[in-house]
């Protein structure tokens, strides 16, 4: 299956990606490469085969519930880009 | 294999007090210097080595009981997490992140008093096959810098090939640990998914990453697997199973084997000088008395288009938390929260890095998913089926551990595809789940190694590791 530059645009707003034309020419040349490659799949009859999301044996691991330690607030905050408060601070949200 | 000592051998002269560990720290920082050109560190932490080094020292000389791993000295890939260190997998939007806690790895080799020199350079995010995707620029090959090093854990590849460090860990998503140790000519064990505590390592792909020893022999990778392996709460994905002593296990004598030849890794695309020096391995395996068995992974053509979905899809998600707020560079050009946003991640990624976010968001998004990851999902499920299947006909199955040996330095930077079929026979290991490992065993005429892969069933690295083992002494 091939990608048209439109999909592209709107993929890339989900995935909060901004391309120039240039770049979503080129993405939309090399997603189309890679789809076409991945179709390959197609030629397998896997009805009725239950999906595989992980290869863990593990299931429900259950611990008590306890307080424990976590991060320090100031710990925590210490990358954040900007804070104030105590708190992450972002740009405002309504321009 | 190398004229360096191994880690065990460097433990053993260091139990014997034949040197200083904070001597040793400032001999491989030296190294590392002299090695600059190689790019294999994005940085080292000279005072915190130092500083380790004489306090072990110091536990040495007032005869106080040592960690088994006193007197080694360990790299680790930038994308495993040091309490104070800056932690950035290579990338532009963590260049300032600053790690408040231990991976529980890194917590493990310090009790076991293995000294940390710094991080390795890697592909953007572990997403490469050549670390050419470093924000750093590419760690080039020991063997002839004209070459790449591998990927995407190239830098700790690096550093044990050329003696900067005894022991590294690496991450194997796809083959990251595997196909650089095979470039590089030095071992790299990448463990079943569940072996290793993940918590601390920055997520790629959750169901496929795995961290996992560089060594100079396959000795030093045991060691260094009993170190870090067991079950972790801070990773429930981790399994509760006894830890065996795996350097013990080593000498235990190894059982006349079947080994298992998938043909589908020997056919077209097989460089002939890799297929040779596979093939006089096996003579030898042969004429030890162990039986080889040809058996099909047929899916193997479908390996690199399942990986490919599964591992972009869970990395589109895992890269969601780059945004900007908690941590991270921000971008300056943000005076709304939206463009923040777009900004902070359009600037902060590199190309390959958004390469995949792109396809694993669009094979996730609605009305691609049934046909893009619900498909892949299925076909891994038939990848795992074949390796059981094999695995009930033979003890341990033997490839090449890539098509080719190591290319050269932009030659396949253009082309994602070709670079994707680099990994062509490690990937479904990690679709599997199960655990593998590369070894040296050749050299091509233009003088880079070759890599053998043996591929080990779940939670069997003991024999695994005794199997290379053995190997490693017939070379």
């Amino acid at each position: 299956m091939s990608i048209t530059i439109d999909q592209v645009a709107h993929v890339a707003k989900l995935a909060k990606l901004a391309f120039d034309e240039k770049d979503q020419e080129k993405m939309t040349r090399e997603l189309g490469a890679i789809l076409t490659y991945v179709d390959k799949l197609g030629e397998l009859d896997t009805t009725g085969v239950e999906p595989m999301s992980h290869t863990s044996e593990v299931t429900n691991v259950m611990r008590e519930d306890r307080v424990g330690t976590s991060l320090p607030r100031e710990v925590a905050l210490k990358n954040a880009p900007d804070a104030q408060d105590g708190y992450f601070k972002v740009p405002k949200v309504i321009k | 294999m190398s004229h360096l000592e191994t880690a065990l051998e460097r433990r053993r002269k260091y139990l014997a007090g034949e040197f200083t560990l904070r001597d040793t720290v400032d001999r491989y920082l030296e190294t590392i210097e002299k090695n600059r050109h190689l790019n294999a560190f994005v940085r080292v932490n000279a005072e915190g080595a130092r500083a380790h080094a004489a306090e072990i020292d110091a536990r040495r000389a007032a005869g106080k009981p040592l960690g088994p791993l006193a007197g080694v000295v360990v790299a680790l890939k930038d994308n495993i997490c040091q309490k104070g260190q800056i932690v950035s997998c290579a990338s532009k939007i963590l260049a300032n992140f600053e790690s408040p806690y231990d991976a529980t790895v890194v917590e493990k080799i310090q009790a076991a008093d293995g000294v940390v020199i710094g991080q390795t350079n890697m592909d953007e995010f572990a997403m490469g096959s050549s670390t050419e995707n470093s924000a750093f620029g590419p760690a080039l090959n020991p063997v002839n810098p004209e070459y790449v090093s591998g990927g995407s854990s190239g830098g700790s590849a690096v550093a044990v090939a050329a003696g900067m460090a005894d022991i590294s860990l690496g991450s194997d998503t796809g083959g990251s640990i595997r196909q650089p140790a095979s470039f590089c000519g030095v071992v790299g064990l990448k463990p079943t998914y569940g072996r290793v505590s993940r918590y601390g390592l920055v997520a790629f792909a959750s169901s496929l990453d795995q961290i996992g020893p560089f060594g100079r022999s396959v000795a030093d990778t045991a060691l260094m697997l009993s170190v870090i392996s067991g079950e972790d709460p801070g990773d429930s994905t981790c399994v509760p199973a006894a830890v065996p002593d795996y350097v013990a296990g080593l000498d235990s004598d190894v059982a006349k084997l079947r080994i298992g030849l998938p043909e589908e890794c020997f056919g077209e695309g097989l460089d002939p000088e890799v297929k040779d020096a596979i093939n006089a391995v096996l003579d030898k395996l042969r004429a030890d008395g162990h039986e080889t068995v040809p058996v099909h992974l047929r899916m193997t053509d479908y390996a690199i288009a399942t990986y490919y979905i599964i591992a972009t899809a869970e990395a589109s998600s895992n890269l969601a938390r780059y945004d900007g707020v908690r941590y991270g560079v921000r971008s300056p050009r943000a005076d709304a929260l939206e463009d923040m946003y777009l900004h902070t991640r359009s600037e902060g990624f590199g190309a390959e890095v958004k390469r995949r976010i792109m396809l694993g968001t669009y094979v996730l998004s609605a009305g691609y998913y049934d046909a893009y990851y619900k498909k892949a999902q299925q076909v891994r499920r038939l990848i795992r089926r074949e390796y059981d299947k094999a695995f009930e006909s033979v003890d341990i199955l033997l490839t090449p551990t890539t098509p080719t040996p190591a290319f050269r330095l932009g030659e396949k930077a253009d082309d994602p595809l070709q670079m994707y079929l680099s990994d062509i026979y490690t990937v479904t290991v990690n679709l599997a789940g199960t655990c593998a490992l590369s070894m040296p065993c050749g050299t091509s005429s233009s003088g880079m190694p070759i890599g053998l892969q043996l591929i080990g069933q779940p939670f069997k690295e003991s024999e695994l590791l005794a199997m290379a083992h053995k190997v490693e002494g017939m070379l």
